[in-house]
Parts: structure tokens; sequence; C-alpha cells
């Protein structure tokens, strides 16, 4: 994977993936093998919209791999805000970095900056189009804690509409054998027709109760009702606490059981639930800059002493 | 009814959906040739009641794509010595390039100067494109 560019999740093969996952593993096991890994490699990080979240997870992994970074997360500070070119702005990173990751407002930014750009680059967002490293993610955390990414029922659930980082799960896990999804969301939040239409492997069905599907999920992904996609604040206020997750429904729920959320969370995930050892989603968080690690290591292809 | 002589030399475009025949000679920008032009709206047909015809009394490149996009159906005869030396069917192009505009208010290609933007094919028929950037689906209207 050296020098490659990664814009959205399928941008890497299932053989890809695994050979990821299975460095990640071995970053897991034995940290401190790769303290300096990269060690003299420079990665830019270009946030156009803040993400503390993502711009941390990223500078954590480069760092602890012994890596340096530069970059922004104000682009009032950089010189898009004197009217330069996104492409200009990245052939001129490219001579400085060895990689760059980017975070952008807009849709298909990332594919237009890959276009000028000679140094491997990393979509960390853009827009409500695409964030590859948060299904790497979810991916990661999968594989990790259940053991194997095969013959699994998922819950995904909450806003199926918009939500972007469930449009990639879906399609990233579409590609793995014996997929059962339930989807479950009100009407107003349905699953995109264009989503469904994709599915081309797993079976799917689709649900309102939450509580009637709990006992069948090996794995229930919750999401948040994001505030900014509704045109009218009436409607978000009525959806917008539709599902809770709380100790109730985790009683419901199977022994082995796996709880995720891409963070942050507001109400969807009830505090109690913390404390339940099914809940994963701050080890979620954990394995993001682990495959973080991976993947820099990948595309800036440095040795990964086996 | 009205008369047009036989082509000697020349393309016919033959086949047009009724109505589409201007856009096509809007688009193909027709009216800035040299060669002689003739637009036929509204012939009569026996497959399709009414038809466009367009005949260009020259051999010039036509933009295929631009062709195929606003009316599959049309089909285009090359003519020699006065009779028809070939035909080519139309198709819906797979992907075409600097032809669509992305619609999504929120598309990089509305805030950064794309030179030619590329469209695949995602709905052969509602003619759906999708912005190679943005993934966004266009339909072609082609009126501009």
């Amino acid at each position: 994977m050296i020098g490659r560019h990664l814009i959205e999740p399928r941008d890497c093969s299932v053989e890809e993936l695994e050979g990821i996952f299975q460095l990640a593993e071995k970053i897991i096991e034995a940290p401190e093998t790769y303290a300096e890994a990269c060690k003299g490699k420079l990665l830019a990080t270009l946030f156009y919209e803040p993400s503390t979240r993502t711009r941390f997870s990223f500078e954590a992994a480069m760092l602890r791999l012994g890596g340096s970074i530069i970059g922004f997360d104000d682009p009032n500070a950089s010189s898009a805000a004197k009217g330069e070119t996104l492409s200009d702005t990245i052939r001129t990173i490219c001579a400085y970095a060895d990689a760059i990751v980017m975070r952008h407002p807009r849709e298909g930014s990332a594919k237009l900056a890959a276009e000028s750009s000679d140094k491997p680059l990393i979509n960390a967002g853009d827009g409500g189009h695409q964030h590859p490293t948060q299904t790497l993610t979810d991916l990661l955390t999968i594989r990790q804690e259940k053991g194997r990414l095969e013959n699994l029922t998922i819950g995904v659930c909450g806003d199926l509409k918009f939500g972007r980082t469930i449009h990639s799960l879906i399609r990233a896990m579409d590609r793995y054998a014996g997929i059962r999804f339930v989807f479950i969301s009100p009407d107003e939040l349905q699953l995109p027709s264009y989503v469904k239409d994709e599915i081309t492997y797993a079976s799917y069905e689709e649900t309102k109760n939450l509580e009637a599907v709990m006992g069948e999920l090996d794995i229930l992904y919750m999401s948040r009702v994001q505030r900014e996609r509704f045109v009218s604040e009436e409607e978000y206020l009525r959806l917008k606490d539709i599902y809770v997750l709380d100790a109730e429904k985790m009683k419901k729920a199977k022994p082995d059981a796996m709880i995720l959320h891409p963070l942050p969370r507001v109400n969807e995930i009830s505090v109690e639930v913390d404390q339940d050892p099914r809940a994963k989603y701050f080890e979620q968080a954990h394995y993001g800059m682990i495959v973080r690690m991976a993947l820099l290591m990948k595309v800036l292809g440095v040795k990964e002493n086996d | 009814m009205i008369n047009v002589s036989k082509l000697k030399k020349g393309l016919v475009i033959d086949h047009i959906a009724a109505g589409s025949g201007y856009r096509i000679f809007r688009q193909l920008k027709l009216d800035e040739l040299n060669d002689v032009v003739i637009l036929m709206r509204n012939v009569p047909s026996r497959k399709m009641g009414k038809k466009d015809v367009i005949k260009i009394e020259n051999h010039i490149n036509l933009d295929l794509e631009v062709l195929g996009l606003i009316d599959p159906h049309a089909t285009i005869n090359v003519i020699e010595n006065g009779n028809r030396a070939k035909k080519i069917a139309l198709v819906l192009p797979k992907r075409v390039e600097g032809i669509l505009k992305c619609k999504n208010p929120r598309c990089i290609t509305q805030y950064e100067k794309v030179e030619a933007p590329v469209f695949y094919l995602a709905n052969e028929e509602e003619k759906t494109y999708r912005c190679s950037y943005c993934d966004s689906p266009t339909q072609f209207e082609g009126g501009e």
C-alpha cells in the first residue's frame, strides 16, 4: 500500500484490510517495538474544520510511531484564507511532508486533493461524504473483540438516513461472509434505498423496535441523531431521543454482545451502560489510534519488523 | 410537406425524439459550423409517430457522448456518394467528462475550479450520473 491514498473504505481490498489489521494486532501486542517505526517521517494534518477527536487520534498515532507532525486546525490561519486553491496547498505541503491527513467540510474534497498529491493522502472526513478511518476503526474493534469479521448479526440503530459512518460500515461489512444486518430506525430516518441497493452478500431486515431484536444481536452499533442534518428543529427534538440504550435494555442482550458507537454520544446510550463489559465504545477510540498507526506505516512503507 | 433533398456527403442524425432536435443542435454547437445544416422538427415517422432529424453537409466529428446523453435512441448515418456508408448506434455513455455539472451544493466542485468533472452512469433508465467527487446523483437535462 506504499504511497497509496485512502479516500473511501473500499479503496482497500479485503486482503489489504487484513494486512492492516494484522499489523494493528502486532502493535497492540508489543507497542514498544514500533516506537521508532516512523522516525524521520513527517505527517501533515490539514484540518479545514475542527475535529479534535480525529486530529488527536492521527497525531497520537504518528507520535507513538516516533514520527513528527505539522498542521493546522483552523483554516483561517492557513493559506486558504488568502484564497489559495486546495490543489496548490496540497502541492506545497507535498514538498514538506511524507504523508497528508486532511479533513475538509466539502464533499469530494479528499478526492480532488488526492489528484494533486504525490504523497499518500488520507481522508479524515470530507463533509457528509466519507470517513474511511472511522470504518477501519469499527472493523478492527469488531475483529479484536469478536475474533472474526464473518458470521455476525449486526444491529445498526438510530439515524440510518444521514449517518455516513453507518453507510460505510454497511458497505464494508457486506464484503464478509455470513453477515446479517438488522436496521433499527424510525420511518423518518430509515436507511436510504441507494445504500440498501448496494448490499450484495449480506441479508437484512428492518424494524422500529430495538428491544424486540436485542437478543439476536452480536453487535449493536448505536449512532447519534445529528442536529445539523435537520431543517426543522421540531423534527429533531421529536426524533433525537427515540432510542436510548439503558441497563434495562442491556438485560435482553446476548452475554457476549458488543455495543459500539462512533462517539460523541448525546443521550442515545445512557451513562449507566458504560460500566457494562459489553460496552466497547471507549475501547473503540483506542483501536482508532492503533489502526491509524498501522495505516500510516503501510502507506509510508516503513519496515514492519516481524 | 417540405422536401429536403438527399445528402451526397455528410451526416444524418435520425430518429431523434421529437423535441430534442433543437437541444442537440445547440449542445453540438451546430450553429457555429460553416457547412449547410438542416434541423427538421416533427417529421412524420412510422415507428415514432413524430421525430426530429438533423442533416449536416460535411463529415464532422460529432461528440457522441453528448449525443448519447441527450438521446441514446438516435442514430447517425454517414453518407458517402448519396448512399449510407455507415450507421452508428448511440449508447448512454458510462462515463462523461466535462459535460455535466454537480448540483450538490456541498460538493467541492462548487468551490474549487475543476476543468472537466467526471461523472459515472448510475442508473440507465433514469439517466442518472454520479459525481466522481461527492457521489451525488445528477440527472442530465442539457437545457443550458
